[in-house]
């Protein structure tokens, strides 16, 4: 520090435990919520202390879903939502790393125009492009599926862009040496690149598990039954009636079902979850 | 972009075969229905779905006609606005604290970034929770300060409640750039201002805001493309656009016409339409970009 | 073991030539350094030897055969990367192994390999170290084995010491003059270091701007330079060099002093010629014969054994080396001369040598 002048430090403190307290309030009150009866709850003002039907609210989401709105067992949707990010996490991943490795390491006819093309996809976001493309999901016969659900999230320029970003940093000579040591274009690719690779394929993973997992309007569209909703997508249905009348106490539980793994994703994998934010972003 | 390697492997099927996979998915997902959404744009179908003919750009023409694309455009604008300077001026304030402080840093850190984890939609739930007009926990403290909150009516209150729900969801994101632009800035410049005579308002203002401002104006623009799309989730799981259109923004209306609506045509049109606003985003972010690499 | 030659290779980018047609041929078992400033052309030429480079016409033959279109991994060449070109997740043993794997030989024969390279570089108590966990001087003898254990025609070093601190550059200059005692494999040795140059070679190729000026055994070259450019590349400190005009049989080098032409020097000299002294061959009074030059002494470094003066004369400063504990004081004026023989006579224009 420039100077030591304890009351700044006093207001910094004072000022970053008001932002993580004002973050933190909604999942406080989530989690109490989610402990709570329905009744507790429509009681003005809630308790703002935990009740004693964790078990209870839990187990009937997970096993029964709601009561008036969704059915659907939450279980099933977490199992969908999890098959969708991890699909879209490794397959995003895989055909990165495969085009990246063929742009940075190959010339042949064509290749800034497969770069470029890769390019312009950075810059349609799937919500500008929603009905054609469920049209063409529709055509492919592969509405309410995991396939469905997946596969048009797959394309990414990010990805693409950081592995290219990182693939120029690895030093020329190293595939030189490799040439030397009579290493083909595969080989290299296996024998180095891809263990060097590591620490990206991590970071990336963290940013596209979540990015998968908080998939909103494609699933909305695309799924038809209730057993093949996403926790997102089925945390919406239970919001039927008025605001009185929702089962807030069964919503919230899964709520906290929704958030909590990409949640524990990030504070767990906070190391390569900063890593992999900063550099796909830049 | 110019950066290459000197090193290259020679095969003349070997690169094609490794670009085939996203090639096929980008193709299918991407360019079809990136032009087919233009096509369509031209297009005037009947209400069954039946028959369509060509239109020019009568569809264009009738968007810009129809008042309530108009207030969209207008509301879309002023959330925009609102997600990205309240998001980015709180996760500077406390990029700037977090990164001044000597411990808890890290702490700070992991508490701060979580909401980034939460989808749009569930964000939109629980604030929808604590603000719900009956029995919301925060709108019961508002009614003992006299306030009657209900966003379900009060076109104001609910914009106020997206815009709440988004730059929450938000703040995680924008700090870690902010705390990463900062950490990046020499400890040697801001000590040479101090002896200088600086103080530490100045040196934020003439050293430390200067510098930071490519990591400003990288999250004005993410900010602001955040607010286009991935709000999305937010409107839907809390006011569908409502009361009225007060909170129905572009993106949202896309849907609505051609999901619920099924005006195909119109919806195309609104597609094409914030294409070219992303188009005209992104190219002004790597212009910056070149532009700064340049220096 | 093989002969490596280069007839008439040239390479363009673009449209310049960066590499002029060069002849020159290595002999079986000879250690020849390639030396000159940095983007001289000397990596590329080095490179087109690996086959990393494309000629862009001429033949690189090895053992005698047309190697233009065989692969790097074909040419039966081993290379060692200034920053090394370690594989950073492959321990020690598989750094060196690898290449062996690739060629499918057995085991326990890449690990006798590598084992006796390990041996030689005094690598045994890290081969299952990662490169990371390795000092500089560790690394860059890793590198070395992993030529060594492929036992090829020939070794290509690419500055291989240049990564290295002063210090551990001169110990690793010594091992590998001793490497090359014990495998007398053909070697190729890029460097821009002079030093390292003359200490190493058995003959040295001066390159500049893509050109090679001269082709010698270290001494010969330190001796003889045929031209400007060699005679101030190698050396250190530089020769002198002072603009002079032809005056008769000799060359006015400015106030009133002639420095005679030898006479095979005089057929080729022209008006402009520039006249070159080492810091070693000026003597201090007139012990040398010829004329007497008064120089105005500005800065003395001394070095212990000996001092370099640099002194002024005619506008040029000049620098002279004398032994350590007679040294003048800085403002003074000193007489020296030049030892006879040991000037230097080059074409102005031309920069070539005069009479060499």
């Amino acid at each position: 520090m420039v100077e030591n002048r304890p009351y700044r430090d006093f207001f910094a403190h004072a000022v970053l435990i008001t932002g993580v307290l004002l973050v933190a309030f909604p999942l406080w009150v989530t989690f109490v919520a989610s402990t709570l009866t329905f009744d507790q709850i429509v009681t003005v003002p809630m308790p703002l202390w935990p009740g004693d039907h964790f078990f209870e609210n839990y187990k009937q989401v997970l096993t029964a879903g709601s009561e008036k709105g969704s059915s659907a067992p939450v279980g099933t949707m977490l199992v969908n939502s999890l098959i969708m990010a991890l699909s879209i996490a490794i397959g995003k991943i895989s055909i990165s790393i495969l085009s990246a490795f063929a742009i940075v390491y190959f010339r042949f006819p064509g290749r800034s125009f497969f770069f470029w093309s890769v390019f312009v996809t950075l810059m349609l976001p799937v919500e500008v492009r929603i009905i054609p493309t469920f049209k063409v999901a529709a055509d492919l016969g592969i509405l309410d599926s995991h396939v469905g659900l997946a596969m048009p999230l797959i394309a990414s320029a990010t990805a693409t862009f950081l592995f290219r970003q990182f693939f120029m940093t690895i030093p020329d000579e190293l595939a030189e040496a490799a040439r030397i040591d009579g290493a083909g274009p595969i080989r290299f690719f296996i024998d180095v690149v891809l263990p060097l690779s590591k620490t990206h394929m991590a970071a990336l993973f963290v940013i596209l598990f979540i990015y998968g997992w908080n998939q909103y309007l494609w699933p909305l569209l695309i799924t038809a039954s209730e057993s093949m909703y996403t926790v997102v997508i089925g945390i919406k249905r239970m919001i039927a009636g008025g605001d009185a009348s929702n089962e807030w106490h069964l919503i919230m539980a899964t709520a906290m079902l929704a958030l909590m793994p990409p949640a524990l994703v990030v504070v767990l994998m906070q190391k390569w979850f900063v890593k992999g934010l900063v550099e796909t972003e830049k | 972009m110019a950066m290459e390697k000197r090193v290259v492997f020679k095969s003349a099927w070997l690169p094609y075969v490794l670009l085939l996979p996203q090639l096929t998915i980008t193709a299918l997902f991407f360019f079809w229905p990136a032009a087919q959404a233009v096509y369509f744009s031209f297009q005037l179908q009947d209400a069954f779905g039946m028959t369509s003919q060509f239109v020019w750009f009568q569809n264009y023409v009738d968007l810009f006609k129809d008042s309530h694309y108009v207030s969209s455009f207008k509301v879309t604008a002023f959330f925009s606005v609102m997600v990205a300077t309240c998001g980015i001026l709180i996760s500077l304030m406390l990029a700037t604290m977090a990164d001044s402080v000597v411990r808890g840093a890290l702490a700070y850190k992991t508490f701060l970034i979580w909401p980034y984890a939460v989808a749009p939609a569930i964000a939109g739930v629980l604030w929808a929770f604590i603000f719900a007009p009956s029995i919301g926990i925060v709108t019961y403290f508002l009614k003992q300060f006299g306030i009657d909150w209900n966003w379900i009516i009060n076109s104001e209150q609910a914009m106020l409640l997206v815009v709440i729900a988004s730059v929450w969801k938000q703040i995680s994101y924008n700090f870690l750039f902010f705390l990463a632009g900062l950490q990046s800035i020499p400890k040697s410049l801001i000590e040479a201002a101090a002896i200088d005579g600086a103080g530490p308002f100045r040196r934020f203002w003439t050293i430390v805001f200067p510098l930071l401002s490519p990591t400003t104006f990288f999250l004005l623009v993410m900010n602001i493309i955040y607010s286009f799309f991935d709000t999305f989730g937010v409107i839907d799981a809390t006011t569908q656009g409502g009361p009225g259109d007060a909170t129905k923004i572009l993106v949202y209306k896309v849907y609505y016409d051609g999901v619920k609506a099924a005006d195909l045509g119109g919806s195309s049109a609104q597609s094409v339409i914030l294409m070219a606003i992303v188009i005209t985003l992104t190219v002004i972010q790597f212009r910056y970009i070149e532009r700064r690499v340049q220096y | 073991m093989a002969e490596i030659s280069l007839h008439g290779v040239t390479k363009t980018f673009g449209k310049t030539e960066v590499i002029h047609p060069t002849d020159v041929t290595i002999d079986d078992g000879e250690f020849v350094v390639m030396v000159g400033p940095s983007g001289c052309g000397k990596s590329t030429l080095l490179r087109m030897i690996a086959g990393l480079e494309t000629t862009t016409s001429g033949e690189v033959r090895i053992a005698g055969k047309r190697v233009n279109e065989v692969e790097p991994k074909d040419r039966n060449i081993a290379m060692v990367f200034q920053n090394y070109a370690l594989y950073p997740h492959m321990s020690v043993y598989d750094n060196m192994a690898y290449g062996l794997k690739i060629r499918k030989l057995a085991k326990d024969d890449i690990e006798k390999r590598v084992q006796r390279a390990a041996k030689i570089l005094e690598l045994g108590p890290y081969l299952q170290r990662k490169p990371r966990e390795l000092s500089g001087g560790q690394r860059q003898r890793v590198a070395m084995g992993r030529a060594i254990v492929r036992e090829p025609a020939a070794f290509l070093f690419d500055e291989p010491l240049s990564n290295l601190d002063a210090k551990l550059r001169v110990q690793m200059r010594l091992e590998i003059q001793k490497l090359h005692r014990e495998l007398r494999t053909t070697s190729v040795y890029v460097t821009h270091d002079q030093v390292e140059a003359m200490t190493l070679a058995n003959r040295m190729i001066v390159i500049n701007a893509g050109v090679v000026e001269q082709i010698g055994a270290p001494l010969e070259v330190y001796d003889n330079p045929a031209s400007l450019f060699v005679a101030g590349f190698i050396g250190s400190p530089s020769m002198n060099f002072m603009p002079g005009r032809r005056a008769g049989d000799g060359v006015d080098v400015g106030e009133g002093l002639v420095i005679p032409l030898p006479p095979e020097a005089r057929a080729g000299a022209r008006e402009q010629v520039t006249v070159g002294v080492r810091p070693e061959h000026f003597v201090a009074g007139a012990g040398g014969g010829g004329p007497v030059f008064r120089l105005h002494v500005d800065t003395v470094e001394s070095l212990g054994a000996d001092s370099l003066l640099h002194a002024g004369f005619n506008g040029t400063l000049l620098v002279v080396r004398i032994e350590g504990h007679s040294t003048p004081k800085a403002g003074t004026a000193l007489d020296v001369s030049i030892l006879p023989g040991k000037a230097y006579f080059f074409d102005t224009a031309t920069g070539k040598r005069l009479s060499a």
